[in-house]
């Protein structure tokens, strides 16, 4: 999918009455818009599936039994007294074909037209109608799919960006500032939109060192924030993730990827910057990076993340990819039980009794108390990017500067690892093959995982919760890899970073590979074609 | 009432008569004569000479990265409108490394100072030429001399509507703090670039030079003239003029926020009760 205007687009639906967690390449209906759609995806359509088109506006008639010619244009002309509404028709059309009744597409029509009047939406719902009849008449073999009849039930259907837009609202977010960059734009647009309705403050920055020091700026007075960008805009934003890191400022920073390097494949996915994000920074301080596997996961660790930043006072990611952030999911509920939300600011009351306070004093947990500037009484806040003492003050000092970086990094690393969750394991507990993921890679991996667990002893490990890797005491998860078989390791990148990542920090080596590096999500097909090839 | 005791910092890192001693001293006795506590400004400021200066006063402090003063003081603002938000920086901090974020806080015009202590040299990294060097400027790191044209921050900010442009200078810390009391108590984003003989690495824009050329605009001034404005922005050499140049009166980038008209941003509590209905929306 391309979300750029101008050019080839296309958009992927798969349904079921199970749960779909991955995009496949060959699809049952192929609905053409233009003639480009046609040449690019014929080969994607089943042998026994539909490519819905209208040869009128094409100007090109195509034989053979797939093709099923609409008249989209036409129609529109003759029904809505607009071609335009010829979109209309052709999503009537699909629905005609998959006898799948008219009733959502017209809640839709109502709704997305809302703002133009009844007229409008009369016309469109007559288009949509129109476009249903022509195609259920003329459908040759609308029997094949034999959809059942849908249990009325509704679902939340929300996308990986939208997720994590979410997810920040509900954790108590309330300053944004990015600069625009596919794919995280998304996240702007969200919280934009909901800025009135909660009290959001929302800043489209000049550049993104500008949006990371905003971000840092509005941390630092009392205000839960957080930035995003795709790797471009995030190599800006490096100094300041460092700035964070010596000031102890909480900051969220959403990280979504696109093939790089530099301009790269704009639109495309890829999960090309793992290393980038857990090395980025000059000098050394604490981070925690998350990689959801859906958009439920992209919840709820933005949620974790804004916890963790604040408790300890570090930059947190999450870091995803185009491929989740733009695939739109559904889910029964999200839980907002399992939400937490710890405001570990202090403030004048807090500060009763206290002579001094001192923005980076020393403790056993190396996590200082963190005060609002101007809410705090007549305490001072003093933040700096020098190396400083407990008041903030710049020192030079070889004493001060240990203790600082035992504070700052060495106290909170071993607490911040008890805070992170053990892998998820999916399928048979002893297995004999693992398919290790991380990040977008969830859904494509389970489906795998589900198609060969009929006749072998095959599990998933997934990795969302990646820097710092969990502890092994509770569930030994290196171990759990040594003693399977066969474990391969599987990223949308050229590198194997991932596997890189686990060696360097737990020695455990990879021997089996499948990298994906051409821009595209793995689907069903191409990835099991891949695990075929190593059974 | 605050004295200028309470804003007594750590004693300065600066050589000795540099122009930065006026400033400081002249920063606390214009807070102390607008009834300012400590507890009440920001000092935001990032790195060079002037960078340090809010170590030597006390009140909040951000000294954040060089260059990036400006996105974190405007941000602070957003955050937090009740405080007095004081930008500090020098030429090269402000307008090299933070160039574009000088034009944009311009254009967004956050109710902030920001001061710019312009002493025409690097001189925490030891005497490089800085954008408001003198064309031919000679440095370790200019073999031919300077070869750009200096930059004129005033007639940029003329140029651009800024909400307050003034400019003062070191050695006239009367004059000085009126300014810098009227920068602050203006509503809206003001500039107030400052004179600053730097006595190490200068040794031809030095107290005496400046003297011999500085003169005040006339009481009967218009600031709310902007083609008069710019061309006295454009007076340099021979004869240097000192004093509010230009003014205009604008809404402030907090006041066209209408999410924080009421309350300022950090003090709105949350509470799960006031999303969870956010949910729905995607059924």
């Amino acid at each position: 999918m391309s979300r750029i205007r101008g050019g080839h687009n296309f958009y992927q639906v798969r349904f079921s009455d199970r749960k779909v967690l991955a995009s496949k390449e060959i699809v049952d209906i192929l609905l053409a818009l233009d003639l480009n759609t046609i040449e690019i995806h014929k080969n994607s359509v089943k042998e026994e599936g539909f490519i819905l088109y209208d040869s009128e506006s094409m100007k090109k008639k195509f034989e053979g039994a797939q093709f099923i010619d609409i008249p989209f244009r036409k129609i529109a002309f003759d029904v809505g007294k607009n071609s335009v509404m010829a979109n209309t028709v052709a999503t009537g059309s699909v629905l005609g074909l998959l006898d799948l009744g008219l009733d959502v597409l017209n809640d839709i029509l109502k709704m997305t037209f809302r703002g133009k009047g009844e007229e409008i939406i009369e016309k469109n719902i007559a288009c949509a109608e129109a476009g249903y009849n022509y195609a259920h008449s003329n459908c040759p073999r609308c029997e094949a799919f034999g959809i059942p009849e849908p249990d009325g039930k509704k679902l939340l259907l929300i996308d990986g960006v939208q997720a994590i837009g979410m997810g920040a609202l509900v954790s108590g977010c309330k300053f944004y500032s990015a600069y625009p960059m596919s794919p995280s734009t998304g996240i702007l647009n969200y919280l934009a939109s909901r800025a009135e309705e909660y009290g959001l403050v929302i800043e489209q920055a000049e550049d993104e060192i500008s949006a990371i020091n905003m971000t840092i700026g509005a941390s630092f007075a009392g205000v839960r924030a957080m930035t995003g960008s795709s790797g471009g805009g995030f190599a800006l934003m490096v100094e300041g993730l460092s700035l964070a890191g010596i000031t102890e400022t909480p900051l969220v920073v959403a990280e979504m990827q696109r093939p790089g390097p530099a301009t790269g494949l704009p639109t495309r996915t890829e999960q090309g910057d793992l290393l980038f994000v857990l090395y980025a920074g000059h000098g050394e301080f604490p981070r925690v990076i998350f990689e959801p596997g859906t958009p439920e996961q992209a919840f709820y660790l933005t949620n974790k993340a804004f916890e963790l930043s604040e408790k300890y006072q570090i930059p947190v990611f999450i870091q995803s990819d185009q491929y989740l952030g733009e695939s739109e999911w559904t889910f029964e509920n999200f839980d907002f039980e399992r939400l937490v939300y710890n405001d570990y600011r202090v403030r004048e009351k807090d500060l009763e009794g206290v002579e001094e306070y001192k923005r980076y004093k020393y403790s056993d947990t190396g996590v200082s108390p963190l005060a609002v500037p101007g809410e705090a009484g007549k305490h001072l806040v003093v933040a700096d990017s020098d190396e400083h003492d407990e008041e903030g003050h710049i020192i030079e000092d070889s004493e001060t500067r240990i203790k600082m970086v035992q504070k700052r990094l060495l106290k909170k690393l071993p607490l911040i690892k008890k805070e992170i969750e053990a892998p998820l394991l999916y399928g048979d507990p002893s297995p004999e093959i693992v398919l290790v993921g991380h990040g977008s890679t969830y859904g494509v991996i389970k489906e795998i995982v589900d198609i060969y667990s009929k006749d072998r002893k095959i599990a998933m490990m997934h990795f969302s919760q990646i820097y710092p890797l969990p502890e092994q005491d509770g569930f030994d998860y290196i171990e759990f890899l040594k003693n399977a078989g066969l474990v391969i390791s599987i990223e949308n990148n050229a590198s194997g970073q991932f596997a890189k990542f686990i060696r360097a920090e737990t020695g455990f080596e990879f021997t089996h590979q499948i990298l994906k590096y051409d821009g595209r999500p793995f689907t069903i097909e191409n990835l099991k074609e891949e695990v075929d090839a190593y059974l | 009432m605050p004295t200028s005791e309470d804003y007594e910092g750590q004693v300065p890192a600066w050589c000795p008569g540099c122009g930065n001693f006026q400033i400081l001293s002249t920063i606390k006795q214009a807070l102390v004569e607008l009834g300012i506590e400590p507890w009440e400004v920001l000092l935001v400021s990032g790195i060079g000479q002037a960078g340090k200066l809010p170590h030597y006063i006390k009140c909040h402090t951000f000294n954040g990265l060089h260059g990036r003063t400006l996105p974190v003081a405007t941000a602070a603002k957003l955050a937090n409108h009740s405080l007095h938000v004081i930008a500090v920086a020098g030429d090269g901090d402000c307008y090299a490394e933070g160039g574009n974020h000088f034009l944009h806080a311009i254009r967004r015009s956050p109710n902030i100072s920001l001061f710019v202590h312009n002493n025409q040299i690097y001189g925490l990294t030891k005497g490089q030429a800085s954008p408001t060097s003198a064309k031919g400027t000679h440095t370790p790191a200019q073999p031919f001399g300077y070869l750009a044209h200096p930059f004129n921050p005033l007639s940029l900010a003329i140029s651009q509507e800024c909400s307050f442009v003034a400019r003062g200078f070191a050695g006239d810390q009367e004059h000085l703090k009126e300014l810098m009391k009227a920068a602050i108590t203006h509503r809206g984003f003001s500039l107030l670039d400052i004179l600053q003989p730097c006595v190490t690495f200068n040794k031809i824009n030095t107290f005496k030079w400046y003297r011999e050329r500085v003169y005040k605009l006339d009481d009967d001034y218009d600031p709310y003239n902007q083609i008069k404005a710019f061309e006295k922005a454009l007076e340099w050499e021979d004869k240097i003029p000192n004093g509010i140049f230009y003014k205009k009166d604008k809404e402030t980038l907090e006041e066209m926020v209408p999410t924080i008209h009421e309350t300022p941003l950090v003090r709105k509590k949350f509470s799960f009760e006031d999303v969870k209905h956010e949910i729905e929306k995607f059924y």
